[in-house]
């Protein structure tokens, strides 16, 4: 009923089953080896006949920010959830330190799309955190001085020391999505998933967790994975962006993706990209001289989407 | 005063066989209540478990004509009845209302059936008062066992799913990244509920367990702000509501000049008035809460 971390819950991924008992034989790779954080080969996830994802192929290194960015409905969420191992039916294949993602549940923390916490649940800032340590574990909980260590470690790296003892239901969406990080930093990831993490709060707040996000990689070496609809909050910290349309992806560092030419691939539709002042607005192209569809159609094997990739 | 207090103690009440039973059965039942009522109405459950209470009065009227164990009769009940609110997706916001009502009324139909046979069949008229309302005072001493057992079965149960359950009812998501299962956690605290629910039906009645199950855990919520308070105070609130009530009953003998009350009224009223209390108790507790932050910097600057 509950997994625990090295449950054996197999995930529908036929591809996992011969290559993981090769990671497993060989010790967990540290930091050094060349091996990428977190490696998604042609992915694909339908329901039913509906395709959410599609042949969706990117890498991530350690200590990178990447921003996974993409219209409402694009499949940012679905992308996600096929990363920690909740989707269901995924196809392709999705690897974490060489991990498939129900083995690697310790390495990944996941911050879900707004929680709506009720104002009087009976829950602390810290409890939510200390449930980040141990929240999977069955029994009653034993204190421990390396737990309450990581707790308070985790608090301190989203600066929620302040508001630490206050129940959560009563924090601003600010900090209750600071708690939530907390939560998910408290097993100390290497990857950190958020789910639109700025949506829902005031510029302020916003641009203080674009921040932090960016000082977790930089001083913590903990790649972080956030979607996004609005890039520009994004635009200083990204290493690199996934640009997800219409269940498709594009991968590679802004300058590249970020373009007339390979967006409007993607979408199968001509869009314009319109800079100014550093901010970046991606609108319909209809302006210009309309292009032959044709020529913006998919083509089956994915080719132009590994050129953009590599 | 606690002269006093020990020798109404003393005057025969802890003598008693059957307030033995009752002390006991009802503080058990008080318990689990207490504990699984936290996170019952932590999920939003409470119709649901007001439903099963209900419902298990079908199985309390069925063991009169089979003549077995109360406690079986609810408890039986109660697990079916849970297992065809998770069947009817009791759990899904949509279709939780839809499910519980569907149950209730099934469930009441068939207690009606019961209650018809038990009136006519056997001799038995006080056995609707007794199923709905409960007469702790009745209860057999043979019974004290078996509903320490099945206290003692939700609480192991709940001591080992404690995290698990918190996880899950803070949010699903959270918990199900971490490899829990919210479909079988949300059966188990179905089931963990339905033993809940017969405990509370044998001692106050199948109508009045939901007030048991749901009082305590509403009141010490309002004044908690970690979980593991919210059920310790709970408890506290279940248990001094029981045995306030068996007492009170065992005394209104003497009160009312040799008219003793119903104990479950006795229970029902502590339970409202401790509800009650936590309202002004929660408005002067909340406004100690810490300064804001804001005020912090500004008082720290100057």
């Amino acid at each position: 009923m509950i997994q625990q971390r090295n449950g054996e819950r197999r995930v529908h991924m036929p591809k996992f089953e011969e290559s993981s008992k090769v990671a497993l034989a060989a010790d967990v790779p540290g930091p050094a080896t060349e091996q990428p954080l977190l490696a998604v080969d042609d992915l694909t996830v339908k329901i039913g006949t509906r395709v959410l994802l599609q042949g969706v192929s990117f890498t991530l290194s350690p200590g990178e920010f990447c921003g996974l960015i993409g219209e409402n409905g694009a499949g940012k969420t679905t992308l996600l959830r096929s990363l920690v191992g909740t989707q269901p039916s995924p196809h392709g294949c999705v690897k974490v330190c060489g991990f498939p993602p129900s083995r690697a549940r310790g390495m990944v923390g996941y911050v879900p799309q707004k929680i709506n916490f009720a104002p009087d649940l009976p829950l602390r800032v810290c409890d939510l955190v200390q449930l980040g340590c141990d929240g999977h574990r069955l029994g009653p909980r034993w204190f421990s001085r390396k737990s309450s260590e990581a707790v308070s470690r985790a608090l301190a790296a989203v600066g929620a020391e302040q508001f630490a003892k206050q129940r959560i239901g009563e924090l601003s969406g600010g900090q209750q999505q600071r708690a939530v990080i907390a939560h998910a930093l408290a097993r100390q990831p290497r990857l950190l998933l958020l789910d639109e993490p700025l949506a829902n709060l005031d510029f302020k707040s916003a641009n203080e967790l674009a921040r932090l996000l960016g000082h977790l990689t930089r001083e913590h070496g903990i790649a972080v994975l956030i979607t996004a609809h609005d890039m520009n909050p994004l635009l200083s910290l990204m290493d690199r962006v996934v640009y997800l349309a219409g269940g498709r992806a594009a991968c590679g560092s802004v300058e590249e993706v970020i373009q007339s030419e390979s967006l409007s691939r993607l979408y199968g539709y001509p869009v314009a990209v319109i800079k100014h002042s550093g901010r970046i607005m991606i609108v319909p192209d209809t302006e210009g001289p309309q292009p032959d569809e044709a020529c913006y159609m998919e083509p089956s094997n994915g080719r132009n989407r590994e050129r953009i990739t590599k | 005063m606690m002269g006093w207090f020990l020798s109404v103690l003393h005057c025969e009440f802890l003598r008693s066989g059957p307030v033995d039973t009752a002390l006991l059965v009802g503080g058990s039942a008080a318990v689990v209540c207490a504990v699984i009522g936290v996170f019952t109405v932590l999920r939003g459950h409470a119709f649901a478990g007001h439903a099963l209470g209900d419902v298990s009065s079908a199985g309390g009227s069925a063991s009169f004509l089979a003549g077995i164990s109360p406690l079986a009769g609810f408890l039986g009940i109660a697990a079916l009845a849970a297992l065809a609110l998770e069947f009817l997706g009791v759990r899904k916001v949509r279709e939780q209302d839809v499910a519980t009502g569907i149950v209730l009324g099934a469930g009441l139909g068939l207690s009606a059936l019961f209650l018809y046979f038990d009136i006519t069949t056997t001799s038995t008229t006080g056995a609707a008062v007794t199923v709905m309302f409960g007469s702790m005072f009745a209860l057999s001493s043979s019974i004290k066992w078996p509903a320490i057992i099945v206290a003692c079965l939700a609480l192991v149960a709940m001591g080992l799913l404690y995290r698990p359950l918190i996880l899950s009812v803070v949010d699903p998501e959270l918990a199900s990244t971490r490899g829990i299962s919210n479909h079988w956690i949300g059966v188990v605290h179905l089931l963990m509920l339905a033993m809940a629910v017969a405990l509370a039906a044998l001692s106050v009645g199948s109508v009045l367990a939901s007030a048991l199950l749901i009082g305590p855990a509403a009141a010490s919520i309002r004044l908690s702000r970690r979980p593991t308070v919210a059920i310790l105070g709970a408890v506290i609130i279940g248990l001094l509501a029981v045995w306030g009530g068996v007492w009170m009953a065992y005394e209104s003998y003497y009160w009312f000049s040799g008219n003793s009350w119903p104990v479950s009224f006795f229970v029902v009223a502590i339970i409202f008035i401790i509800y009650l209390l936590t309202i002004p108790l929660k408005y002067l507790t909340g406004r100690k809460t810490p300064v804001p932050v804001a005020v912090q910097h500004a008082t720290g600057a100057s």
